[in-house]
């Protein structure tokens, strides 16, 4: 039985060394890349969603 | 000298300095109730999440700085505060990156607005300078490797000398008092120069008429 397993497990495993991407001199984490992909993606959605209509416009 | 020689030109330089302000800042216009149609849109949402992260930020590190490290490293309530000022500082980056994303492609600087965007660029740089002396001052091994590998870099431009990474007290100054005073300081005056010339509208399409509000601001 895995008695160190927190209630709450992360979806990917932690533990151990990060994942890094590499093009020349540019080096890059893959859990950066992630945000980064994470934060476009809301980018573009914030663009595309309709706002909900506020009543105090002009 | 005459008290009340004209209307609205009394009280010295107090007395200046107030009509100025009343001036570039009526209440309707610092307190604004309303805000112009094109204002509805979820781009337009990222400026003030980036300020709510920002508090999170300023009230989790305050309490840290009360707390201090052995509190911070070895509670239970220290790691969730620790955690909390991490995340927040996550989200205040995230947000404000998506913010300057959407203001750089609206071209924010239109409409003598380029002092806006100017205090928004410089405490992004600023923000970018808090967040790396908060990672130089965890107290753990991480801030070492941090430290030990920025120092070089540091060293290579030549500011190494006043700007020394590996001094922890040095860099602990750095991250609760200078560089939050000079980051506050420039969020409070972007925050003004919104209200002063308004929410920047969007580019108009050729050969169609400008937002209202947009000619008035130019």
């Amino acid at each position: 039985m895995n008695q160190g397993l927190p209630p709450a497990a992360a979806p990917v495993d932690l533990n151990g060394p990060g994942h890094y991407l590499h093009w020349g001199v540019i080096q890059l984490s893959v859990a950066n890349l992630v945000v980064i992909g994470v934060m476009v993606l809301i980018f573009v959605l914030a663009l595309v969603l309709r706002f909900p209509k506020g009543g105090d416009r002009k | 000298m005459s008290e009340e020689t004209q209307e609205g030109a009394t009280g010295g330089w107090t007395g200046a300095m107030r009509r100025s302000a009343v001036k570039a800042f009526p209440p309707d216009k610092l307190l604004p109730d309303t805000q112009p149609k094109y204002v509805a849109s979820w781009i337009y949402v990222f400026g003030v999440l980036t300020l709510a992260a920002f508090l999170v930020v300023l009230g989790t590190g305050g309490v840290l700085a009360l707390k201090g490290p052995a509190w911070w490293h070895t509670s239970g309530f220290g790691h969730y505060v620790n955690s909390l000022h991490l995340w927040s500082v996550e989200l205040f980056m995230a947000f404000m990156v998506i913010h300057l994303w959407g203001k750089f492609f609206m071209a924010a600087w239109r409409g003598r607005r380029v002092l806006t965007w100017i205090t928004g660029a410089v405490a992004f740089v600023g923000s970018v300078g808090t967040a790396f002396t908060g990672y130089l001052v965890q107290q753990n091994f991480d801030s070492q490797w941090i430290s030990t590998q920025a120092k070089d870099g540091l060293n290579a431009v030549g500011i190494g000398a006043f700007f020394n990474v590996t001094d922890f007290g040095q860099m602990l100054m750095w991250h609760i008092v200078l560089l939050p005073l000079v980051v506050g300081i420039l969020v409070v005056l972007h925050i003004l120069m919104v209200r002063h010339r308004g929410v920047v509208p969007p580019i108009a399409l050729p050969g169609q008429e400008l937002v209202a509000g947009e000619e008035a601001a130019r």
